[in-house]
């Protein structure tokens, strides 16, 4: 049984190292909380495991010393023990007490993760955004600031961000991970609840989050991703500024962004909006709102944010998000036609 | 039908497995069944591992592996888990009870000619324009969103599997109240009979929302109803409800038995009567009642508001008791035993680190507030697979090991049994102890693909491996099945030599009448308590008299088909009124004729009489 040993080294090493690559990206990982949010839970999530790990040394133990002391020797036959009420009631209680440890702090810290009165009261100043997800697009409204985002959030750090979540399609899920746990979007209700984004994490993170939708929605679920730009408050009051400066459509600088506009107007408008007020109910939203999407960070949420992958994009999005619901709705391009449209697309920026 | 053992024809064999009302061959057909299943959804689980062995990878497309993942689901859950269940709980209950059958052999039929005919239904889609593909859990918003008919083949074939899930259930009930030989009481009941009881009660009570869940389904894609239209006033959080209020139940019908199986393995080969047995007992009991208490768990993010989540963390908490009394109690039944590691006692073994960590994750995802992290991600993927493969598989892997020699008269091969376990184990921690990782550092569930640069490459490609390793393992068990049967070395009726219970002390396979006089049982471990006392056989509590046995009938197989036909002409009325209508029609017609047959017919079933049964040196004294 060498060769068993053998195995048993091998797959020894690979949990090592799997330990080793760590807690995961500093964007990405729940076990890199960046907020308070993702902290609390990160606590409850730590509490949990140590009582675990608790439990599991005991059995660990005892399984241990049975599998050495209690192995077939001889064919006696052993005495039929058939039970203790001392050992039935300590292995009853403590996990109750175990339990009660853990509960506690659990119903606390969902209460607290429930606590949106802020958002409701008159006059609030509380930043509010309204989330409607679509079949793989996420769409942002600032309601208290009159403006309009999709695929890319963009927050103020250190302060409670509060979120009415709602799906207009199929349901999904909204997650930033390393920020907060997820809340889904039903097609039936608004759903609300709280993140706040730490300033000082969100620097060594990039102060670019991951987020994610977390509840199957269709082919391309796994790739219904967005991005959350977390910056000072100084720095979101500057941005949220250049936004309301957009009042109509930029006009293109180059003539082959001039000539893209002219393309874009003609087959795009219908659903994309390039201008950030928020006029039209979120109902109304066929496609993510390209106001400043020259100042994104990603291509449909998943491409790296070139030229290139837009041409891509827009020549098959099928490919990249397949069951989207882009393709076929505009006529095929040429590849001058894509490369007008990609420059006109890369100059959509509303800061200076 | 007749003792005889002679040999016969393949067709004749043929006739007698679509015609038995037998127990005993019942769990031959539900363990071939299932584990067909089990190889199907096996290869499902490898086209999933294989697409995610690498970011990016297109070895399938979007679109397939939604229909693969859920088919994974689907077919693991209620077309092999759940059948490969009742195949033991059919070879091994009425043998524990000392009965000599079940309450409705007719029935028993039904449950498995129902399950087989809608399980094939839902595998037709395969071939008919593609497979259901919002998920096993099959969310009504995304449901009713889902083009074709993959989802139309998942509502039918449900129903018609439910129906024969049920039917089993209520039979085995009845089989318990009413059947056991004298001197078996309920508190002498082994363990394993006992999760079948509690188990067949919760089947009782499980199935019926899942059949209205899905019934409201059927109209709305069907025939134009609206209830998760939400346009309409319908509403898609019922779905959730109704499907976790039979999901959750559901996942302990499946561990029960899980925990029934290893009672007996670990009592067997530690030599010692279980330990704590009335506290088993009493936990059986509770986590089936708790069961029914803890489903909105699963909808923690729905948005639920924190008092109920906080109420659903409590109550799943609670369930970690009653769990937790039975680990120890196993672990006290092997203290001063004298344990042997035969190939059932090694699943037995490694069940215990294996269901414990998925226990513990089990109680982590209770904790609500930690669960808006981990809901969704493969953390949970994780966790219910340490739960069902490290509980309940390895439940199903020691069964099969343990009961083959009861069931086919000869014993399946320990050395490759023991390897199977090795390459199984090793297999199954590296597939998804990285998984509770990649969940935690945010890699959401039923994703195609994921995108390079987070994180997520290493550990999903050594999820891969274990894959292949856990399939290594079961094509070894494959190969030891075909070399057992094909060398057919017949064995006695207690071939473990550590019997206890009822079944090791009759004949293997026992005779078609499983006792020819009804034991007389003078405590728990019935056949333990008798070799003690230095006897090889158990004392009859009747004299030898004529047997009333149930007649075979080919009317199970009709009904079933009957609705399997209906449930096609349903599915297409639509589009092709024409001949779905007519279809339907005929299939409602097979069903309801052999059942109207059944009813107008008289059957007395037949005896044998005494004299046989005296030539026959089967049967209890062996």
């Amino acid at each position: 049984m060498k060769w068993l040993a053998k195995w048993r080294l091998v797959y020894l090493i690979a949990v090592l190292a799997l330990f080793l690559t760590g807690c995961g990206e500093p964007y990405l990982s729940t076990l890199k909380p960046a907020g308070e949010a993702a902290k609390m839970e990160y606590d409850l999530m730590k509490l949990s495991t140590l009582i675990m790990v608790g439990v599991i040394l005991v059995v660990t133990i005892i399984f241990v010393i049975v599998l050495v002391r209690f192995r077939r020797k001889d064919d006696r036959i052993p005495k039929q023990v058939e039970g203790s009420h001392a050992l039935e009631i300590i292995w009853t209680v403590i996990p109750i007490l175990l339990l009660i440890i853990l509960a506690i702090p659990t119903i606390m810290t969902t209460f607290k993760l429930a606590d949106v009165s802020a958002m409701d009261k008159k006059g609030t100043k509380a930043l509010v955004v309204n989330v409607r997800s679509h079949l793989y697009w996420w769409d942002f409204e600032y309601p208290g600031l009159g403006i309009v985002t999709s695929q890319e959030l963009v927050v103020p750090t250190n302060e409670k961000v509060y979120f009415n979540l709602k799906s207009l399609d199929v349901k999904h899920s909204f997650w930033i991970p390393a920020i907060g746990g997820k809340m889904d979007t039903n097609p039936d209700n608004i759903n609300k609840f709280w993140l706040e984004f730490d300033n000082k994490k969100a620097n060594e993170a990039g102060n670019l989050f991951y987020g994610k939708c977390a509840e199957l929605c269709g082919p391309s679920h796994g790739l219904m991703d967005f991005k959350v730009k977390a910056i000072s408050r100084d720095k979101f009051n500057a941005w949220v500024a250049d936004m309301k400066k957009v009042k109509k459509a930029q006009l293109a600088v180059s003539a082959s962004a001039q000539e893209g506009q002219a393309i874009f107007s003609k087959s795009c408008i219908g659903c994309h909006a390039v201008t950030p007020m928020n006029t039209t109910p979120m109902t109304a939203h066929l496609a993510p709102n390209l106001s400043n999407f020259g100042e994104r960070s990603r291509v449909a949420g998943i491409l790296p944010h070139t030229k290139e992958a837009i041409k891509d994009w827009i020549r098959n999005p099928e490919k990249y998000k397949p069951g989207n619901h882009m393709t076929g709705k505009y006529p095929k391009m040429s590849e001058d036609q894509l490369n007008a449209l990609a420059d006109y697309l890369m100059g959509l920026k509303v800061q200076q | 039908m007749s003792t005889n053992t002679q040999r016969k024809g393949f067709g004749s064999t043929l006739w007698g497995f679509l015609t038995t009302v037998d127990h005993k061959k019942i769990a031959i057909l539900y363990l071939i069944a299932g584990g067909f299943f089990f190889l199907v959804g096996g290869i499902e689980a490898m086209f999933i591992r294989i697409q995610l062995s690498e970011p990016n990878n297109h070895f399938v497309s979007a679109a397939e592996y939604n229909q693969i993942m859920t088919m994974h689901g689907t077919t693991m859950i209620f077309l092999a888990a759940m059948p490969l269940v009742f195949a033991f709980m059919n070879a091994v209950m009425p043998l524990q009870i000392g009965a000599r059958d079940v309450a409705f052999p007719f029935l028993n039929a039904l449950g498995f000619w129902l399950f087989l005919f809608g399980g094939l239904f839902l595998n037709c889609s395969w071939f008919l324009g593609g497979a259901p593909d919002a998920g096993w859990t099959n969310y009504a918003s995304l449901a009713m969103n889902s083009k074709g008919h993959g989802v139309d083949f998942y509502v039918l074939g449900l129903q018609i599997t439910g129906i024969g899930t049920l039917i089993g259930g209520i039979n085995f009930l009845v089989t318990i109240i009413n059947m056991r030989a004298p001197g078996m009481t309920y508190m002498r009941m082994p363990l394993f009979t006992w999760t079948t009881f509690v188990t067949s009660g919760m089947i009782l009570f499980a199935f019926p929302p899942l059949t209205v869940g899905l019934v409201f389904m059927m109209f709305d894609r069907l025939f134009g109803a609206k209830f998760y239209e939400v346009a309409f006033g319908g509403n898609t959080v019922i779905w959730e409800h109704l499907f976790w209020v039979f999901g959750h139940p559901e996942v302990y019908i499946l561990i029960l038995p899980a925990f029934g199986i290893f009672s007996e393995v670990f009592a067997m080969f530690s030599r010692k009567r279980l330990f704590g047995y009335s506290s088993m007992v009493f936990a059986t009991v509770l986590i089936g009642f708790l069961g029914f208490m803890v489903w909105a768990h699963h909808m923690f993010t729905t948005g639920l508001g924190p008092v109920a989540n906080s109420i659903f963390a409590i109550a799943t908490m609670a369930i970690g008791v009653p769990t937790g009394i039975k680990i120890f109690n196993w672990l006290f039944t092997m203290w001063g035993g004298s344990v042997k590691f035969t190939t059932p006692m090694h699943y037995a073994v490694a069940f215990i680190p294996s269901f414990v960590a998925g226990g513990v994750t089990g109680i982590m995802l209770a904790s609500a507030a930690a669960d808006y992290q981990y809901h969704d991600t493969y953390f949970v993927v994780a966790h219910f697979h340490y739960v069902i493969v490290g509980g309940v598989v390895f439940a199903l892997l020691a069964g099969t090991h343990l009961y083959w020699p009861k069931m086919f008269g000869t014993m399946l091969n320990e050395v490759l049994g023991k390897i199977t376990f090795w390459f199984f184990l090793i297999g199954f921690h590296l597939t998804f102890f990285v998984q509770h990782l990649l969940g935690l550092w945010g890699m959401p569930r039923r994703v195609f693909t994921y995108l390079p640069g987070q994180g997520l490459d290493t550990a999903n490609f050594v999820s891969t491996i274990g894959a292949f390793l856990m399939a290594t393992g079961v094509t070894i068990m494959l190969v030891n099945i075909v070399m057992t049967t094909v060398k057919n070395e017949k064995v006695s009726h207690d071939p473990w030599g550590d019997g206890r219970t009822l079944e090791w002390s009759i004949s293997s396979p026992p005779p078609f009448y499983n006792f020819k006089q009804l034991p007389l049982v003078r405590g728990l471990d019935a056949y333990w308590l008798e070799k003690m006392e230095g006897k090889d056989g158990m004392i009859p509590a009747e004299p030898i008299g004529d047997i009333h046995m149930p007649n075979s009938s080919f009317i199970p197989f009709m009904i079933s088909l009957g609705l399997f036909i209906a449930a096609f002409g349903a599915m297409y009325h639509a589009e092709h009124s024409n001949w779905a209508f007519p279809l339907m029609f005929i299939g409602l017609l097979i069903t309801f004729g052999s059942m109207f047959l059944r009813s107008v017919k008289d059957d007395h079933g037949f005896h044998i009489h005494k004299e046989e049964l005296m030539n026959d040196n089967k049967g209890v004294e062996v």
